[in-house]
């Protein structure tokens, strides 16, 4: 069972606290987009054995959403961040390359 | 207007610990950006607190103020002083972007008291959180969840312990307790 | 026979007789007894039947590990199958009974199964139960359920009660041997906070038994001396009875408490499951002795060399006067030597080596105990019980050289580190040649959320078998565990302790080496599944040749021992049959739990009241009290419908109704979902909400509003209240108020963050009362509400009034088309409010009623309910619900989905109503038959009920659906299905059947 740590509160929480939100950064795409960009946003999903990004809501806790990076292999947490941003800040996006040299994600390494 | 009820008319369960639902409490839901001075320094002095660092609470008397998220506090006070608080609020707030509405009958809430570890133990056996004493100090406020539903904990001055959850499952939460703080169920772990 | 020794009996209490029953029988042991230690010291050898064939089997093994010797335990309320007679512990009272026999333990009629054991090879049922189809039904399935299953499910409801507990620790040490001990202190020491947990009921595992020398003085004062420095350690908690059942990622561990299974009727829960999440994980789980695979190695009476020494030892029980030992390894001599000092007689020790073994060897040889080396067993003698053995060259195929008279024997195949704990979460595993075992792989350890290892293995769980290598890496690993989680403080040294010195193991798979078909199909490999050599050696001809392949097939390694004794020696044997080394295939997985725990411990708390969270409204004890029928709606119950004494439900639904039309009827809306939206952005944020327009909404009035997904289903109604110009309060259905609350903050947290709008679930603050029927304005006027009248408070407003006293806030809104008020007061007041609305109603005939009353109503205004008229894959628009689709927005959620192809599509099913011709009511979800059939030969299908009631008010079915060109079909008859196949000819017309021009609810 996971452990995570909430960015918000601070806490390290067991997975029982969270519920996953699948991936993150999706990028909204409304009534004017195309065919092929809305089925990106609304169908396409990573599914990748390795380095992920994905969205978790802290909902027996402080609800708020946040990102984690997350190896789906390892299960390793190379760490948390804020909800309110489209993609990964640098300190993380650091954190995983210490890790795993030359990863990529979509648009993202 | 008729006398207000809380969910369980004071229900009391004396085990190992002492499992009370607490007298008719005023609360209020307030959020707002708890970063900006404009409206944590309003809130600390309605409230006559010190605004609570994360995961913490504040307490004098009979007034908490629990941090529950970046934007969001909960003020445990008096119930007749609610409407009065709340215009003060609009008051002291007016122009900054908040929310402040009375939750007084949406929530019950919960004292644990008695011998410290059988305090503890009675919490640790419902909720995935450390209740150690090292851990869960007095002015430590935490939100997870109680078995199968969500709550918010805190550890009062005095170490017992507050349990706060939605009206709707009073009961639950309150047999739930009273199962768990059991006399003949002691744990010994603190 | 088996009987007790006189002396002796480490764990005995002979001043406390015990008293228990098996299969009825009276019998008496000691305190500290086992119940198998008690049954073999009343010559109760036979302890059940195997699962397939149904042969006798006793007890083999003295823990865990043991995969015959499983009871029936208790009685009614207590009572539970397949508990190892091995760990329980005995108390007065015991009753026990064995399992898989009929019509006895003695005398068995399945044990013709074993006779023909030769026509049930492995994968005999994939073989057999082919065909025909027919037969399934008939013959096969009532034959396998027959003999299928291990034990009797308990018939009562548990009468114990069971317990969690989250347990917070830098270091959980698994196992309280001699290294799980040594392990503890140092971590201890260095500073850590330590949870040790042991699963039996003493502390020191073998070390206990085994002996040696440690710090100049005898191993088992070593020990209690670790025990008694541990229990004065203010950061450690020491827990025994309670087993490390499982390790899962992050540093989850889960441990099994027994609290009370050996004082049964003492009050408290009766186990405890520890919830742990600890830093590091040492696993000092010890290790299990191997059987030997010779032909007859089941007979009641063969056991593990190990276990013969401990019944010895501990509960001065003797297996046999006369017991041969057989062995490929040094270990086993302790046995013979326990034994011979016992007073008892080991005819011989047949050493499977050809060299034979070191210094214990000779120990026993001074004994004047006869040593063959390079020998082994032909085959045991006797049936119920040992008779025998035929002695032969291991090298040989199994020519008797000569017969052996014994009771017992004791067998040694090599000791497995206990790696399953290791192997829970990830652990690998590594094949030491040497000791012929697998044993933990540190550099391949279980990883924890920051990629770091976080189990450390200890002792013989790390394949190491002498004590001052125990002591030195179990020191180690404690003190490395507590450095992991940051302590800094030294441990002190390992003590000095002496080592034997022993000749290496020599690995046999089988006995003897050349065994032909005949002894292969008579030497077990596991007991609790009866699978053999022979089974496995097919599985591996017939291509079942992954290691978890043969485990399916042959059932090697399954049901509640899960191969502790047999793994090893199958997959040897597999390796053999394939002739690929023993690393190359591999082990099958290890999951959790390490042994069988209660389904109680699992539920904990959660039983009986508090299964699951029941929600209740404000009026929840007057509905009970008034004798309310519930309906669950997701974990509220809401009252169905209020039935009368003697009165059916559907009578009193329809009673409900026609007074609620007719003149009062009183709801509690009280679950209804209730969110407040505030701040300058409120507006905007709705209308991207809703996909109708709410910023347009004045303050004081209510809109009606659909939400949609991004998929551009509807995935929720309700009105919506404008309270000031930043405020909204919007209203969710019953089950919508967390998910639709959760909806909001998503967006606003991870797509508008930078939008000023704050929102709170405000449901349960508020019991809201709906006060509908013609005389709805009259009550609540004369509840003291003044200015109620329509141009005053006008249909779709709401106002803040005084109502018997209480501040309140009304919305007058419908959703049953009759004059109806929704009153909102706080939680506190709701009872109060509802009671005093009764009180002022009485005069019109006041009735409550439930949801039921309240779908029909509904349905007879052709309003649609969440959940009926959609399931997921439903748009506004097939519903009609065009008006309440904004024209104006840019941009709504879920309305780039709706322009879609899919979701233009005319041919989608749309929204009408239906009334059959006949008068009767439509089944639940019906399907419209259509001309000629689908691309499957099946009837083509046209459309479908949603909603179907009887309408008391117009005394006949009514019905919604959702129809292929519906709307431009209004007239047209069409055929529903019958479940019994008939049809059942429906008139399409307009979903609104009552009051068309709303006339009664604007009055």
């Amino acid at each position: 069972m996971l452990l995570l740590e909430c960015p918000y509160c601070g806490v390290a929480g067991e997975e029982t606290e969270f519920h996953g939100g699948g991936e993150a950064h999706l990028k909204r795409h409304g009534p004017e987009s195309s065919d092929a960009d809305f089925e990106g946003y609304l169908f396409h999903r990573e599914n990748p054995k390795g380095v992920h990004l994905e969205r978790w809501r802290h909902v027996n806790g402080c609800g708020k959403w946040f990102h984690a990076a997350r190896c789906t292999r390892t299960l390793e947490v190379f760490g948390t961040y804020t909800a309110q941003c489209s993609e990964p800040p640098q300190e993380i996006r650091d954190k995983i390359s210490a890790k795993r040299p030359g990863w990529t994600w979509r648009e993202f390494s | 207007m008729s006398e207000p009820v809380t969910p369980l008319g004071g229900a009391v369960h004396e085990g190992a610990a002492r499992v009370a639902e607490m007298p008719r409490r005023g609360m209020i839901t307030l959020r707002g950006d708890l970063g900006d001075p404009a409206f944590s320094e309003a809130v600390a002095e309605v409230a006559g607190l010190a605004l609570p660092g994360r995961g913490r609470v504040s307490a004098e008397g009979e007034t908490r103020l629990g941090w529950m998220s970046p934007d969001e506090l909960i003020l445990m006070l008096p119930a007749p002083d609610v409407a009065a608080v709340l215009d003060r609020l609009a008051g002291a707030l007016g122009g900054v972007h908040h929310l402040a509405v009375e939750v007084t009958d949406a929530r019950a809430l919960f004292a644990v008291s008695g011998e410290p570890a059988a305090v503890r133990e009675s919490l640790a056996k419902l909720a995935p959180v450390d209740f150690s004493p090292a851990a869960f100090e007095p002015g430590t406020f935490r939100r997870s969840r109680l078995a199968q539903v969500p709550a918010a904990f805190w550890c009062e001055p005095d170490g017992s312990f507050g349990v706060m959850c939605f009206r709707s499952v009073a009961e639950y939460v309150f047999k739930a307790l009273s199962v768990s703080a059991a006399s003949d169920g002691r744990v010994g772990m603190f | 026979m088996s009987t007790r020794l006189s002396r002796g009996g480490r764990l005995l209490n002979r001043g406390a007789r015990v008293g228990f029953t098996f299969n009825g029988k009276r019998m008496s042991g000691f305190a500290g007894d086992t119940l198998a230690s008690a049954l073999l010291a009343n010559n109760q050898m036979l302890a059940g039947r195997s699962f397939k064939y149904h042969r006798p089997r006793g007890v083999v093994a003295s823990g865990a590990e043991e995969p015959n010797a499983l009871m029936g335990l208790g009685a009614d309320g207590t009572f539970e199958p397949n508990q190892r007679a091995t760990t329980q512990e005995l108390f007065e009272g015991l009753a026990s009974e064995s399992q898989n026999h009929w019509p006895s333990l003695d005398f068995d009629v399945g044990v013709v199964n074993s006779r023909l054991s030769r026509f049930f090879p492995a994968g005999f049922y994939y073989k057999t139960f082919m065909g025909p189809r027919a037969f399934w039904k008939h013959i096969y399935e009532p034959v396998i359920r027959q003999s299928a299953g291990l034990g009797k499910a308990p018939k009562d409801r548990d009468a114990d009660r069971y317990e969690h507990f989250y347990a917070f620790t830098d270091v959980l040490v698994i196992g309280g041997g001699l290294a799980g001990l040594t392990a503890a202190k140092a971590a201890a020491e260095a500073g850590a906070k330590v949870l040790l947990v042991e699963q039996t009921a003493h502390w020191g595992g073998r070390t206990m038994v085994d002996g040696g020398e440690i710090a100049g003085g005898a191993a088992e004062a070593h020990v209690e001396a670790l025990v008694t420095a541990l229990e004065a350690m203010p950061n450690v908690t020491m827990r025994n009875r309670c087993m490390g059942a499982g390790v899962y990622d992050h540093g989850y561990a889960l441990a099994y408490e027994r609290l009370t299974d050996h004082v049964p009727g003492h009050d408290g829960p009766r186990h405890r499951l520890w919830r742990i999440r600890a830093g590091q994980i040492v696993t000092a789980t010890g290790a299990i002795e191997r059987p030997l695979s010779f032909a007859g190695n089941d007979v009641p009476g063969v056991m593990l060399a190990s276990a013969v020494r401990d019944y010895a030892t501990n509960w001065a029980v003797s297996p046999g006067d006369r017991t041969v030992v057989v062995t490929n390894n040094d270990d086993a001599y302790r046995t013979a030597l326990t034994l011979k000092a016992a007073g008892l007689s080991v005819p011989v020790i047949l050493d499977a080596r050809a060299g034979g073994g070191g210094a214990l060897a000779e120990e026993a040889r001074a004994a004047g105990i006869r040593v063959e080396n390079g020998k082994g067993i032909a085959k045991v003698e006797g049936g119920k019980r040992v008779t025998g053995v035929a002695i032969c060259h291991q090298a040989g195929e199994g020519a008797v050289l000569e017969t052996i008279s014994c009771d017992a024997v004791a067998m040694s195949g090599g000791w497995s580190p206990v790696v399953h704990l290791w192997s829970h979460c990830g652990g690998k595993l590594t094949w030491d040649e040497a000791g012929a075992m697998f044993r933990p792989n540190a550099e391949q350890a279980p990883t924890g959320a920051d990629g770091a290892p976080f189990v450390i293995p200890a002792g013989s769980a790390d394949g190491e078998f002498s004590l001052p290598a125990i002591l030195a890496n179990a020191r180690a690993a404690g003190l490395a565990a507590a450095q992991r989680t940051g302590a800094t403080a030294e441990a002190e040294a390992a003590p000095e302790a002496t080592a034997r010195d022993e000749t290496p193991i020599e690995p046999v798979w089988m006995m003897p080496q050349g065994a032909g078909r005949e002894l292969r199909a008579k030497a077990f490999l596991d007991y609790q599944n009866d699978v053999k050599v022979s089974d496995v050696m097919l599985a591996a001809q017939e291509g079942y040749e992954s290691v978890e392949h043969a485990k399916r097939y042959t059932t090697l390694g399954m049901a509640t021992d899960q191969g502790k004794l047999s793994n090893i020696n199958g997959l040897a044997v597999l390796s053999q049959s394939l002739n690929t080394p023993i690393p190359q295939v591999g082990t099958t997985t290890f999951r959790p739990p390490y042994t069988p725990i209660s389904m109680g411990a699992i539920a904990g708390e959660a039983r009986g009241e508090i299964f699951q969270p029941l929600r209740r409204t404000p009026m929840h004890a007057w509905h009970e009290a008034h004798g309310a029928h519930w309906e669950p709606v997701g974990h509220w119950r809401r009252p169905y419908c209020y039935p009368k004494a003697g009165e059916s439900h559907q009578d009193a639904v329809a009673r409900e109704i026609t007074q609620t039309r007719k003149a009062l009827g009183l709801l509690d809306a009280s679950t209804l979902g209730k969110i407040v939206v505030k701040g300058p952005d409120a507006g905007k944020f709705l209308d991207m909400l809703y996909t109708n327009m709410m910023s347009t909404l004045k303050p004081g009035k209510c809109r009606y509003g659909l939400m949609c997904s991004e998929n551009g289903f509807l995935i929720d109604d309700g009105v919506v209240a404008r309270w000031d110009e930043e405020t909204f309060l919007c209203h969710t259905t019953t089950g919508g108020a967390e998910r639709i609350h959760a909806h909001m903050e998503e967006w606003l947290q991870t797509e508008w963050w930078d939008w000023k709008v704050y929102v709170a679930n405000v449901t349960e603050q508020y019991a809201q009362i709906a006060v509908v029927g013609p005389k709805a304005r009259e009550v609540i006027e004369a509840l003291g509400a003044e200015g109620m009248d329509s141009q005053t408070f006008p249909f779709m407003a709401w106002e803040d009034r005084t109502v018997a006293g209480i501040a309140a806030r009304i919305y007058r809104i419908s959703f049953s088309g009759e004059l109806s008020y929704e009153i909102a007061v706080p939680a506190s007041q709701g009872l109060a409010l509802w009671e005093a609305l009764h009180a002022a109603g009485a005069a019109h005939g006041v009735m409550p009623y439930g949801t039921e009353a309240l779908h029909v109503m509904r349905a007879e205004k052709g309003f649609i309910m969440i959940g009926d008229e959609t399931d997921g894959t439903v748009i506004p628009q097939d519903l009609g619900l065009h008006w309440a689709i904004s024209k104006k927005k840019d941009d709504y959620l879920g309305k780039r989905a709706q322009q879609r192809a899919h979701m233009t599509d005319p041919s989608r099913w749309k929204l009408v109503g239906l009334e059959t011709l006949d008068g009767s009511v439509l089944s639940e979800g019906a399907y419209a038959v259509g001309q000629g059939t689908n691309a499957n030969g099946q009837a083509r299908v046209i459309g479908r009920v949603t909603s179907t009631y009887h309408s008391p008010t117009l005394g006949r079915g009514i019905a919604m659906g959702l129809v292929l060109n519906g709307p431009d079909r209004m007239g047209e008859v069409i055929d529903f299905g019958r479940i019994d196949g008939g049809r059942v000819p429906a008139r399409i017309v307009d979903p609104v059947f009552y009051d068309k021009d709303g006339e009664k609810q604007n009055v």
